[in-house]
């Protein structure tokens, strides 16, 4: 009897065991596949996967001059209409799609396969000396053909590209632009003034609810407010659009309602029911002693609040900001509905921003398995667990050294 | 007895994934294929249509990788899809089930009712940043899109932006629905939805393909008579192989009955 009781335990102890590596294991995948899936971002080439760039060999471009994205973009948007203005002779550039072929060829002149497709291309590059073609790797000309054409040499996606540009243009063809600063200030901003708001009007009900109102009150609003926190996401982007937003705009007399403003405000009120929790619970744990002893050293309810119960529940309530700083950082579709999505580097808060969860809960549908989008968007995703990170192990960080002033 | 029990289920089974057939791709085109599949499933009980979404790529990847029957496509079939099927050893089959017209609308209150191409390309490229350019009021213009994944987002800069960039910074919207809310609600707006979600909360506007000789409305006759210009054909693609597994749910899209379907859901029919 007892060693079949033994046995139990040992297999409920395996058990437990077995299910801490698994949850270790799963986590720890996870955050390999995320960076295995993101780093790839950086051995892609500028210009589209399988796609080249080929000017007319007279063009002196060819000569170390290689074009940045931007520019790239920049021509392709005839925003940039003269080869001098990126290093050539003063020409103007004629920009040739691949598509366009096909209205300059008819489909039997390009042969059943495409077999003569290179040879026409070779001719449509020789016959203009100021030309610029976007067209696939596989039909450049080549061999005997390659008479007139060059192929500029595309670099690599570099890191400052990602972490450093200013333009967030993933389906641009043929240079796509991944630039990642305006989705990181956008997430930072909205989160920030999210915060902003939560926290103090989020004490302010913790401290009520846990030391000033009466039983009644606390067992009704209580469970209200946690009831807040059991509302759909969508819900709430759905109340954001179609109530604050307008309210925002008539009210401030903008020219838009969709802000980061309107996402704070919409992110402040899905943090508030964490933070009132976990902070009025903090409180409520400052044991009855160190209360009465302060109330009997004659200090006002007042200061038995803040010399005491604050100082002693202070990790607790920073933990209550983390939740609601991590809440407000992953938040997806309410941000997604409410803040417009402008992919624009934040200048004040009455302009529309793009944060990293809707960017990639919106794109990643069409993003073509481990394709170079994919991949980038995977990158904004370990972008996005490092800032989760660092706001963890700083309150980690912080909460250890109160504790230790307080002892 | 439970042998037999567990040959029949077997059985059944493998007679319904005989006679089921996927359908995956655009948005856009989910209420057509929806609408179609119900009326479809209806007339010929023992045929099982299942009709997922995700954009029209999804559907095209789908079908190079064999994993749909159908795939549902709100685009032209691109040049390196047409490239990878052909390297899978597969030849595909186009069929035009309807078309789609767009239509750009504004603020009820805007003075403005008429745009050319070139404005609207100045508009949504960034060219142009105030109404009083295009004969408005002293106002922001505030262009929506559609996001990315949308085949209605890559229709619009094709035809319309001339495969030109979209503004850096263009407010980006999940759903047509949100366009229409946000347009409604925002003075300076300008938008584009399909046009079966125009309603009264949005102004269309009248568009000019000829350098403002002629300006039309967009509406269903419009589009049909050809002189709207905004107009895209929705596709079905499939592969020659199973083509008499999915026959009789095309003709029956094709057939006078599924056509009108495609005008009660808002899209143009063929004829």
């Amino acid at each position: 009897m007892k060693r079949l009781r033994k046995f139990v335990e040992r297999i409920v102890e395996a058990i437990f065991t077995l299910s801490g590596g698994i949850t270790t294991l799963a986590i720890l995948l996870i955050i390999i596949f995320l960076f295995k899936e993101g780093l790839g971002l950086f051995n892609n080439p500028a210009v589209e996967k399988g796609y080249a760039l080929c000017v007319n060999s007279t063009n002196p471009i060819k000569a170390g001059h290689p074009l940045s994205p931007q520019q790239i973009k920049q021509i392709f948007d005839s925003e940039i209409t003269n080869w001098e203005e990126v290093g050539g002779r003063d020409e103007e550039i004629m920009i040739f799609r691949f598509d366009e072929i096909f209205n300059l060829y008819s489909d039997e002149e390009l042969g059943e396969n495409y077999e003569f497709l290179p040879q026409k291309l070779d001719d449509v590059i020789a016959q203009n000396p100021n030309i610029i073609a976007f067209i696939p790797e596989k039909y450049i000309p080549s061999g005997e053909l390659n008479s007139q054409v060059v192929t500029l040499h595309t670099p690599l996606i570099k890191p400052s590209d990602f972490f450093g540009g200013k333009e967030w243009l993933p389906t641009a063809t043929p240079a796509p632009l991944y630039g990642a600063l305006p989705l990181v200030l956008g997430t930072l901003w909205v989160s920030l003034f999210a915060i902003l708001i939560a926290l103090p009007l989020g004490l302010g009900v913790a401290i009520y609810l846990s030391e000033l109102a009466g039983e009644n009150t606390r067992k009704i609003l209580k469970p209200t407010i946690e009831l807040l926190a059991g509302i759909p996401s969508v819900v709430y982007g759905f109340f954001g659009l179609v109530v604050l937003v307008p309210l925002i705009q008539k009210t401030l007399h903008l020219p838009v309602g969709e802000t980061a403003f309107a996402g704070s405000l919409i992110l402040s009120i899905m943090a508030l029911p964490t933070i009132i929790t976990v902070a009025e619970d903090a409180m409520r744990n400052t044991p009855r002693t160190m209360r009465e002893a302060s109330l009997a050293l004659g200090a006002t309810p007042w200061q038995t609040i803040y010399k005491v119960i604050l100082p002693y529940s202070a990790s607790g309530i920073i933990a209550a900001v983390v939740l609601g700083v991590g809440r407000a950082i992953g938040e997806t579709m309410a941000v997604l509905m409410v803040t417009g999505n402008a992919a624009v580097m934040p200048h004040s808060l009455f302009e529309p921003v793009r944060t990293i969860p809707a960017t990639i809960a919106a794109e990643l549908g069409e993003a073509p398995a481990g394709g170079v989008h994919y991949q980038s968007l995977f990158l904004l995703g370990v972008i996005l667990f490092a800032m989760t990170m660092i706001i963890n192990l700083s309150v980690e960080f912080i909460s250890k050294r109160q504790i230790g002033k307080g002892m | 007895m439970k042998k037999l029990l567990l040959t029949t289920v077997i059985f059944l089974s493998v007679l319904f994934i005989a006679q089921s057939q996927k359908i995956k791709g655009s948005d856009t085109m989910l209420p057509l294929s929806q609408k179609e599949a119900e009326s479809f499933m209806q007339s010929n009980p023992a045929q099982s249509v299942t009709i997922t979404g995700g954009g029209s790529g999804v559907g095209v990847s789908a079908l190079i990788e064999g994993t749909t029957d159908i795939a549902q496509s709100s685009r032209k079939i691109k040049f390196d899809e047409k490239q990878k099927l052909q390297e899978g050893g597969k030849t595909v089959k186009e069929i035009i089930a309807a078309y789609d017209a767009l239509a750009v609308v504004v603020h009820p209150d805007n003075k403005v009712s008429k745009l050319t191409r070139e404005q609207l390309e100045g508009i949504f490229t960034g060219k142009i940043k105030n109404w009083k350019d295009v004969g408005g009021a002293d106002l922001k213009i505030i262009p929506y899109s559609r996001e990315t994944s949308s085949g209605t987002y890559e229709f619009f800069k094709e035809h319309v932006l001339k495969n030109k960039n979209y503004v850096n910074g263009i407010m980006s919207m999940p759903a047509t629905g949100a366009i229409i809310q946000s347009v409604s609600q925002t003075k300076g707006a300008i938008g584009y939805v399909g046009l079966a979600y125009l309603n009264k909360a949005v102004k269309a506007i009248h568009v000019s393909y000829n350098q403002g000789k002629t300006f039309v409305e967009p509406s269903i006759i419009n589009a049909k008579n050809k002189t709207y210009p905004i107009v895209r054909p929705l596709f079905y693609y499939y592969e020659l192989k199973s083509e008499k597994k999915v026959k009789p749910f095309i003709d029956y899209v094709l057939s006078d009955e599924g056509q009108k379907i495609c005008t009660q859901v808002g899209f143009i029919d063929l004829k």
